[in-house]
Parts: C-alpha cells; structure tokens; sequence
C-alpha cells in the first residue's frame, strides 16, 4: 500500500469507529464527555499545526478558542446574527488578529516566543473577564442559540456528538493531508531549522505566521462550537490552565502526529472525570499523572501504542471489514 | 502636589512588588541557567514560602524568625525532592518534556497544598508592626524596607557567590558549557541539584517577605511566578543587574498603570508592557542579539 492510501484507511477505520461508538452510548453522560473529547481534539490538532509541525510554542491558545466563542455568543445574542455567519465572521476575524500579531510575535524564538504568547492568553483572559457589558464578565455569558440546519436542531447531546465530530473529522483530514504535503514538509524543516529552511528557499517568516493563522482559525471554529452547543460561556474555560492543557495534550499525545493529539485530548479531557471518585484528591493524582506520563513515555502515547500497533497489526487486517 | 505625591506611593509599591518580582526571576534564572528548563512550579515555591511560615506560626506557636526559617527549609525540600526524583532521572528528555514535568509538578504542589491548609486566603503578620512612615508625603510600611533590605541583601549576596566562590564560578561555568564543564572535573549534577535548592530557597523567601503585604493563599504562586518570569524576561536571564532593573521596571510601570489608567487591569498592564518590550527588543532589555548557527 501506498502511503496515501494506508492514511486513508487508517482514516476510514478510525471514522467508522467514532461514527459507531454513539450507538453503544445512547442516553449516556459519557456521550457528552465525548462532546468535550472532539472539541478539545479540534484544538489540541490546531496547537499541533504550530508546535508538533513548525515547532513554535503557543503558551495562549486558549484565548483564540475563548475569543471564538465570546464573539459567536456576542453577535447571537446582541445583534441576532445567523449562528452560522456568527461562526464564520469569528473564524475570519480570529484568524486575522493571528495573522496580524503573528508578525511580531513569531520574530520571537524559544522561551520569548512562549512568553509573549503567554501574556497574550493571560491579557485577553483579563478583557474577558473585565468587559462586563461585552462579554458579561466572570459570571458569563447565557442563552447563546444552538445551531441549526432547517428543522434539524443541535440541542441534545446525540446531535452535538455528530455535529463536532463531524467537524473534527473534517479537521483531522485537512491536516493529515496537509502533513504530508509541500507546505507540511517546508513546516517540518522550519521545526529542524529555521536557517536551513531559509536557505532551501523556504519563506520561513510569511510561513510561521500563516500556520498560526490557521491555527488559531481552527481553534476559533472550536469555540464557536462550544459556544452553540454549550450556550454559555464565561471566562474560566479560557484561561492559561488551560492553554497549558492544550499544550499537555500536544504533548502526551505525540508531537506532530494528528491521531496522537485525539489521544492526548480524550486522556485529559475523560481523566478528570474518573478521577472525580477521588474528590479533592483529584488534582493531586492529576498532577502526579501527568508527571509520571512525561517520565516514562517521552515519546508521547502514540509512539507507545505504535509498538503495540505494529505487534497487532497481522492479526488485525485478516478480520473482516 | 496630590498629584506628585500619588505618584510617589505608586512608585514606592511598585518598587517593592518588582524587588520581589526580581528574587523570583533570579530563581526562574539560577535553574535555565544551569538546566535550560523554565521551571513552572517556580511560583509554588512562593506560594509554599508564605503558606508554610503561617503554618509553623499558627499551628506550631512558633515566633516569626524561626518560622520564617524552617518554612525555607521546607520549601527547599521540597525543591530538592522535585529535582532528584523528576528531573535527574531524566537527563535526556527534550526541553518540552522537561516544562510539561514543571508544570505537572506545580499542579501537585498546589494541589497538596490545597489539600492541607484549604482554599481560604490568609494574612500573615508583618515583621515588624504596621506603623506606616512618611517619605516625601508618601507612606511607606516597615514590611516594604524589610523588603528592600532582604532584596539588597540577597542580590548582593549570590553576586558574591557567583563571582568569588569556587562553587559559584562552578556553576556558571556549567551554564556557560556544560560538557566543558563536566572535562575539568565539575561534578553537572551535583550543580543542577544546588540551583533547584538555591532557587526554590529564593522563592520561598521571596513567598515570605511579600505575604503580609498582598495576603497568601495555595493559588497565589501562579500569578506572581509568570510576574517573575516576565522580569527574567525583561532583565534578560544571563544578566544578575538586568533582572534587578527588569523586575523594578515592571513593578513600578504596573503599579503606575493600575494608579492612573485602571487597577482591574492591573496583571494585564505587566503583560502589555512585556509584549511592548519584546516587540521592540526581542532578545531582552540587556542581551546583545546573537547569530542562530545551523
């Protein structure tokens, strides 16, 4: 098999299973922790783009998820905007501030560059919460509709699953293909070297800025998402806890590789979940996790389970379709 | 003449906030120096300063001396205890791996510590009394010349110990090559374990003499350790004088901003002006720019 085609089956295999997986789960709360599973892998891939590809950290990307969502709830609920163009304006102008704020602040290198984008998160978690006539301040945001597509309403955890699965599947196709095209091997040689890069006739600057356009685009559409199927927001979704939570699940998952990311994702996302049996112990064992993960698969989730994959694998294609 | 003499007190505090702001950039700086790790749990060992002195004078009767120094000593523990079983182990990993670790550990400490004292925000004594003195109209608490002097005192101290002591030069010269270091017999690891105990001893200092003034609580080390990065950020974190100057810069701008523009904007003008500052000099304040080689 050809590359191309192995990634598409892989894809193939991996959209029946999510596809499937609400069959077993009707009327079940996990469905809705799945929800949060596809939002969160929208912006771990997005964080995945900038940092596992071109290897520019972002210690803010929750602030471009956060400003998706303030401004899809503001036009909703202010100016009765159309929640699809609501969408797609916050995608646009997102993607945009990033291009714009991508000049300066990709000049910067290392720890710089993760302290600018820092304060940058840490800066618009502040006007979240102190524009109280914009954004409703600490206390949030309600009554921010839900989608819809003709008589189809996205209002129950069933619908929301295939409305952001759907999307995230979309995403993880673009950026699997995208990896392995021109743009996402020039990517990759900014990650090994910025001057050689520069020196094989790669525009490393306009490049960097582009990549953290897209991302933060991708990672506005993720907050208008939150914002229609969760209808309220407020500003502790969107500070650097959890910017620092993306780049974990980024992390975990496996730099630079987009089924990693969805693992990195439904790891952090589901684990607070089962450790709410152990109460207030559970950013104790959260914390002591993360620490023992880092320490014993370096490499991240994906290069473990790819042994195991590969031990598996003659088994796996002899079953059925 | 109000005018002015506001300007004074927003000066004054902010001087004190960015002392302190400069002792934990020190910390940030003594461990990427000798590591190349930012270490996020930076801030904890603040927080552990504060937190653990009210618990030795609270729980333990202690009087404050005493307290003060077995609260450093706890802290320093429990940096020492974060180095030897999560960083030494892992001489190898990437720089990422080693921040992710950072982090992990910040969210335990602060997790243990809230487990242990709760989520309430406590105030702790001021060390000697809360007469306020009068300079040039404004007024100024002995807490804040305790924190000069301490400032002073400690700066002038580890500039000492970095230029004149045998282990000091060690340890720069560990962070100027480590190899190079390790040829002429200096032991790299015994170097990186002083610099976890050096800085979260710092740290945890710097947690005791700021807590009478702007209270302490488990949560307080997050902002004040991203404040000290921003003023290692600043000052450049080669440079001992250039963090001294970066975090009074940033305390005395902040406090300025929040007197005359908005005190709720308060954390978010630090931010601005360090954004403002990289945007113009990329590489810091007082670091010459350097050439990337392939």
């Amino acid at each position: 098999m050809t590359k191309g085609k192995k990634n598409l089956t892989t894809f193939l295999f991996f959209t029946i299973a999510v596809l499937m997986t609400p069959l077993f789960l009707a009327g079940n709360y996990l469905l809705n922790v799945l929800v949060f599973v596809g939002i969160n892998t929208m912006l771990a891939i997005a964080l995945n783009l900038l940092l596992g590809f071109a290897g520019q950290i972002s210690l803010g990307h929750a602030a471009f998820f956060g400003l998706g969502a303030y401004i899809s709830g503001i036009l909703t609920t202010r100016y009765a905007v159309d929640p699809w163009f609501a969408m797609m304006l916050s995608a646009i102008s997102v993607g945009g501030l990033a291009f714009i704020i991508g000049f300066p602040i990709l000049k910067l290198k290392g720890h710089y560059l993760a302290m600018a984008t820092l304060g940058f998160g840490i800066i618009m978690y502040i006007f979240f919460n102190e524009t109280v006539d914009l954004t409703g301040g600490p206390s949030g945001m309600s009554g921010i509709p839900n989608l819809l597509v003709g008589p189809l309403i996205f209002d129950s955890d069933m619908k929301n699953y295939f409305l952001i699965w759907g999307f995230t599947l979309f995403i993880m196709l673009l950026s699997i293909n995208l990896s392995d095209s021109r743009i996402g091997r020039a990517l990759r040689s900014i990650h090994d070297s910025e001057v050689a890069a520069r020196v094989m006739g790669v525009n490393v600057r306009l490049l960097k800025v582009q990549i953290f356009s897209i991302s933060a685009l991708i990672s506005a559409i993720a907050g208008s998402l939150y914002a229609h199927t969760m209808t309220f927001v407020s500003p502790a979704s969107f500070g650097f806890n959890f910017s620092i939570e993306l780049v974990t699940m980024v992390i975990i998952g496996g730099l630079g590789s987009i089924y990693g990311s969805f693992l990195g994702a439904a790891i952090l996302t589901m684990l607070p979940e089962f450790l709410r049996v152990f109460q207030d112990f559970d950013i104790v064992i959260y914390g002591l996790l993360l620490i023992l993960m880092t320490m014993f698969m370096p490499g991240g989730l994906v290069s473990g389970i790819r042994w195991l994959a590969s031990a598996l694998s003659s088994g796996l294609r002899k079953e059925p379709d | 003449m109000e005018y002015s003499r506001q300007l004074i007190q927003y000066a004054l505090s902010g001087l004190s906030n960015g002392a302190i702001y400069a002792l934990i950039g020190f910390g940030f700086a003594i461990i990427y120096n000798a590591t190349g790790i930012i270490n996020f749990a930076q801030g904890e060992f603040v927080m552990l300063g504060g937190m653990l002195t009210l618990f030795f004078l609270t729980f333990m009767n202690m009087p404050l001396i005493p307290a003060a120094i077995l609260a450093i000593a706890a802290a320093t523990a429990v940096g020492i205890t974060f180095e030897r079983f999560a960083i030494r182990p892992l001489r190898k990993a990437t720089p990422l791996n080693l921040v992710i670790i950072t982090i992990g550990a910040s969210i335990l400490i602060r997790g243990v510590a809230m487990l242990i004292w709760g989520k309430d925000t406590h105030a702790l004594p001021s060390f000697s009394g809360n007469d306020p003195l009068y300079l040039a109209g404004a007024t100024l608490l002995p807490q804040h010349l305790w924190i000069f002097a301490i400032t002073l005192v400690t700066i002038i101290a580890s500039r000492l110990f970095f230029n004149y002591s045998i282990v000091g030069k060690a340890m720069r010269a560990c962070s100027y090559n480590r190899r190079a270091a390790s040829l002429v017999g200096i032991d790299v690891r015994k170097m990186v374990l002083l610099s976890f105990t050096i800085s979260s001893a710092m740290g945890s200092m710097a947690g005791i003499i700021i807590a009478p003034l702007t209270m302490t609580s488990y949560d307080v080390g997050i902002m004040l350790g991203l404040k000290g990065f921003c003023a290692a950020i600043i000052g450049g974190m080669s440079s001992g004088i250039g963090m001294v100057i970066g975090g009074l810069l940033l305390g005395i701008l902040e406090s300025l901003g929040a007197g005359l523009v908005s005190a709720s904007y308060k954390d978010a003008i630090a931010f601005i002006i360090l954004l403002v500052i990289l945007f113009v000099r990329p590489q810091g304040i007082f670091n010459t720019s350097e050439t990337e080689r392939v």
